[in-house]
């Protein structure tokens, strides 16, 4: 089956972001397709290279990372909501004037229209948010 | 055309998991994660509510969810299932579509 | 591509916090993929719509004339939970009236929300395909 899944909420403040990664490796391992995983709202701060959790913590931002490069996974982060929160991809950055740019290798920043999209072409839209 | 409800507030702090209770219909089911899962326990104020709507739908909590928050699968209510996050994505799968009451 | 029926389920109020006002955004780009969009308030997401929000004391952006752009975009189905206005003391002489133009009926002006009781709720959102939750 194939998935599109929706996160709403950052990292460490709220639970839903380790429910969506916990989800989608428990879906991959039963063997579905995940289409797309779309970050929104807060749920843009996943894509920090920026992050330095306490050396006991998970560091979620390295894991999605690393599951997106070991199942070439489709990461995007909403640009209109990326913006807000000072996320920032190479590209953007230096399209804004801005001195650096943010985003963790496996991400990419995209427009809304990709969630719609996932959702059309997917079986099934799981949200994980507050 | 079942759907599956996935509830992540506790009932205690919030209206969503009532609200999903009020628009959940029969044939549906139901799945308690993050702060949802201490609503499986029995002998809460709110615990008939759930008993009431677990007439005509199936409920389900997500294992880890409920052992983190201290909670011993002995002191559930009668009847819901627990699952992990593979039984979590056969959720998914076994239902038409999901409504997540963030 | 096949057309889906998107459900945009709006619970909280506005300025609170951001998800009302990025849910609109989801549906104003939703508009252009010409699926079904219907928009359900329930709960506190009826204040989301509430008429004479004025936002001057707050600093924030007052974004509530945008829901009246949704007629524009085709986007016409917005479900108001009966029960949930009447918790809150609320009636639909409360509510902005959002209103759309049909094109196939000369253009007449007819007003985009519906007040739906809880139990006709429950049914429109079992009727989706995709639930997206703000």
């Amino acid at each position: 089956m194939k998935y599109t899944v929706m996160v709403n909420e950052g990292p460490y403040q709220h639970q839903s972001a380790d429910s969506a990664l916990q989800f989608v490796r428990a879906a991959l391992a039963k063997g579905h397709e995940i289409f797309r995983v779309f970050f929104y709202h807060d749920g843009v701060n996943n894509g920090t290279r920026l992050a330095v959790p306490p050396k006991d913590d998970r560091l979620l931002q390295q894991e999605w990372s690393d599951l997106a490069k070991e199942h070439d996974l489709d990461l995007v982060i909403c640009i209109a909501a990326a913006q807000r929160r000072g996320l920032m991809d190479a590209d953007e950055a230096k399209r804004q004037g801005l001195d650096a740019d943010n985003i963790i290798e496996g991400f990419r920043i995209s427009g809304l229209g990709q969630l719609i999209e996932g959702s059309i072409q997917s079986d099934r839209t799981i949200v994980f948010g507050d | 055309m079942a759907m599956l409800h996935i509830v992540n507030k506790s009932p205690f702090e919030r209206n969503a998991f009532k609200s999903c209770l009020d628009h959940a219909v029969a044939g549906d089911s139901i799945l308690m994660i993050e702060d949802a899962a201490v609503g499986a326990v029995d002998g809460t104020v709110f615990a008939d509510d759930l008993k009431a709507a677990m007439t005509d739908k199936s409920v389900y909590v997500l294992g880890g969810d409920l052992a983190a928050r201290g909670m011993s699968e002995d002191r559930m209510i009668d009847g819901i299932k627990v699952v992990d996050y593979a039984g979590f994505v056969d959720l998914t799968a076994d239902n038409d579509k999901t409504q997540s009451w963030v | 591509m096949a057309t889906k029926k998107f459900m945009y389920v709006n619970r909280k109020a506005p300025y609170g916090t951001v998800y009302a006002l990025e849910s609109l955004e989801v549906v104003l780009i939703a508009a252009a993929f010409e699926q079904d969009v219907s928009l359900a308030f329930i709960d506190d997401g009826v204040y989301q719509i509430a008429k004479g929000q004025n936002t001057d004391g707050i600093g924030m952006k007052n974004f509530s004339a945008t829901y009246n752009a949704l007629g524009d975009y085709e986007i016409n189905k917005l479900y108001v939970e009966k029960e949930s206005l009447e918790e809150r003391g609320l009636t639909e002489d409360d509510l902005m009236p959002i209103m759309w133009e049909d094109e196939d009926d000369d253009w007449a002006e007819k007003p985009s929300i519906r007040i739906v009781s809880r139990a006709e709720m429950a049914n429109v959102l079992a009727d989706q395909d995709v639930h997206y939750s703000f």
